[in-house]
């Protein structure tokens, strides 16, 4: 029992950074349809800011948190505004293509300046492991978790109370309808990039102190963020949540009761079963094509 | 004859190309290159018939690569089956992965389907990684010479001719396959899928042919690929490979044979023939894609053939 309460602690924490990856997905795919290969490089870029400000500069983690989410959103804009932009009324294969342009060259870039050693981020409030009932809670798990619930309240608010979340909302449903409003579709795709951008950042800036980072971890992470948004139904920033969190409990279950060498396949064996069955997703609708 | 020789000029000119470069050729290294080229263009080949072709993105097909590259590795070295034997039988494995899970991930389009081939790709480089006592994990395995009875091919020289000899075999074939009624299906559903289904085109069938015949291209140069370096590793089934793959295809010009052997060149020969390239080489093939895919969204040969068309056309 205690073993299952472990595995449970340890799927919710890898669940919940797949949420708020796979959230930020969703936020870009809203908006532009875009699927945004790229958008594992902001966890990357958010973690490895995070090491370079409070080591290099000598900040506070306090102060490094919001100037790598920050700097994520930059490079977010930038992506949006020299790589995606550009190709406008591209075939959904070259924007794939050209995502993923991005995130190598981002990888790349970061892999020139930094080089290929793991960092390690302290956790925000200690390492003294959290008891209950036999099972140990690193308080590092608490932040994500706690993260997450605070960013899903955000993003009902956002989406709910605020012109730019409407604005976003507007230009998902029908981005030609929301021109003709009068709402500037150009800044908001901009916005919805550095949203997600700074989702993926502080997603990476919490996993930090757990997982240690380096230049490549966004490969995995992004895949897997994208594979919840998936599960959850593209375009869903709540079916993510869902999605994210399913994915991270099957993988730790996995990994704690079948092989923990095929931990890392089980979201793509899943996301393979559900593609053949339910293309749309667990909690997408059935789309109908226009011809 | 003057009718054939026109038909198949490009075969033809590749073919001259093939046999004419070794004079330029100053040692066994480039040699070595030229071979690796010959390897990825005959990838690039299949694959521009499922990229290039018929419009359907696989982010996976490092994961068919690295099968027949596997298959070759264990058939000969623990079972010590003759390695056409195992080159063929890879193959046919791969084939019929590739059909088996062809229809319904074909059914799914653009992101789905780049979501679900990048799945299938990974699944593969994760097994292969785990499963030790077959493939020797992540360490890699070693692999025999390939042989006949008492004849070996070992020299690289050798290899030059036999990869130069099948790329062409490779183009000479997806040529004839363009030029015929399925190529005619193939680029009517890249058009659109749901006109060519309309005008009678089984469409699920050809992207599934495409996908086969992709997979099988990429299998069997996995296998030469194994007996050339005589070593594979799981890096040959991982994400980035694929990715690499896919961008030799998109440089060179999606739906152009030749495109894809350029393509594949440049992107082979980058890495060896520039010194300290392998720091630099994630920023360089991102940006490459992101380039091409901006300002030459049709690849190389097709912009330039265009190019030059135009000024031999005023």
């Amino acid at each position: 029992m205690d073993e299952f309460l472990q595995f449970l602690f340890s799927g919710l924490t890898r669940g919940s950074i797949y949420a708020i990856v796979g959230i930020g997905f969703a936020i870009v795919y809203n908006a532009s349809h875009v699927i945004n290969f790229a958008q594992g490089e902001f966890v990357m870029i958010g973690g490895m800011a995070a090491v370079a400000i409070t080591t290099k500069l000598g900040l506070p983690l306090a102060a490094a948190i919001p100037l790598s989410v920050a700097l994520a959103a930059l490079v977010g804009v930038a992506l949006e505004k020299f790589a995606i932009e550009p190709a406008r009324g591209a075939s959904v294969v070259a924007i794939i293509i050209i995502t993923i342009g991005a995130s190598i060259f981002i990888r790349g870039g970061v892999e020139v300046l930094v080089g290929k050693r793991d960092h390690s981020l302290p956790a925000f409030s200690g390492d003294e492991p959290i008891r209950i009932a036999g099972a140990t809670l690193q308080p590092q798990s608490l932040w994500v978790v706690g993260a997450l619930v605070v960013i899903v309240l955000g993003l009902r608010w956002f989406f709910g109370a605020t012109r730019t979340g409407k604005a976003m909302l507007a230009t998902s449903h029908n981005r030609l309808a929301a021109q003709l409003v009068g709402i500037e579709v150009r800044h908001v795709l901009l916005a919805s990039f550095a949203l997600a951008a700074a989702l993926g950042a502080l997603a990476g800036i919490l996993t930090a102190p757990i997982t240690l980072t380096r230049y490549d971890i966004g490969i995995m992470l992004g895949l897997k963020g994208f594979c919840a948004a998936i599960l959850g139904g593209l375009g869903s920033p709540y079916g993510a949540v869902a999605g994210g969190l399913a994915l991270g409990m099957a993988e730790a279950m996995t990994g704690g009761y079948v092989s923990s060498g095929y931990q890392d396949a089980v979201a793509f064996a899943i996301i393979l079963c559900v593609l053949f069955v339910r293309p749309q997703g667990l909690f997408g609708r059935a789309g109908t094509e226009r011809v | 004859m003057a009718d054939f020789a026109k038909r198949h000029s490009g075969v033809l000119l590749l073919a001259l190309f093939v046999a004419l470069l070794p004079l330029a050729l100053p040692n066994r290294f480039y040699f070595d290159v030229a071979t690796k080229v010959w390897l990825n263009a005959i990838v690039c080949v299949g694959l521009n018939l499922l990229v290039g072709y018929a419009g359907q993105i696989s982010l996976g097909h490092a994961g068919f690569f690295a099968l027949g590259a596997y298959a070759s590795a264990i058939l000969t070295r623990r079972f010590e089956l003759n390695a056409f034997v195992a080159m063929g039988l890879g193959a046919a494995g791969t084939g019929l992965l590739a059909f088996a899970v062809a229809r319904p991930i074909l059914r799914l389009k653009g992101h789905y389907l780049a979501m679900a081939t990048l799945g299938l790709g990974i699944i593969i480089f994760i097994v292969i990684n785990r499963e030790i006592w077959l493939t020797g994990g992540p360490d890699g395995t070693r692999v025999p010479a390939l042989a006949l009875g008492e004849w070996r091919l070992t020299r690289i020289e050798d290899w030059y001719w036999a990869a130069g000899a099948i790329l062409v075999a490779a183009v000479a074939l997806a040529q004839n396959l363009i030029g015929s009624g399925v190529g005619r299906a193939l680029r009517a559903l890249n058009g659109s899928e749901v006109a060519a289904s309309t005008l009678g085109i089984d469409t699920a069938r050809y992207k599934a042919m495409a996908f086969v015949v992709s997979a099988v291209f990429a299998s069997l140069a996995g296998s030469l690929f194994a007996h050339v370096e005589r070593f594979v590793t799981p890096a040959e089934a991982g994400f980035l490979r694929s990715i690499e793959f896919v961008t030799m295809v998109v440089l060179g010009g999606m739906a152009s044979n030749f495109g894809a052997v350029v393509g594949a060149a440049l992107l082979t020969m980058l890495p060896q023939l520039v010194a300290d390239f392998q720091d630099y080489k994630h920023l360089v093939f991102g940006a490459v894609l992101m380039a091409t895919m901006i300002f030459l969204p049709k690849g190389l040969v097709p912009s330039l053939t265009d190019l030059v068309r135009r000024r031999l056309g005023r």
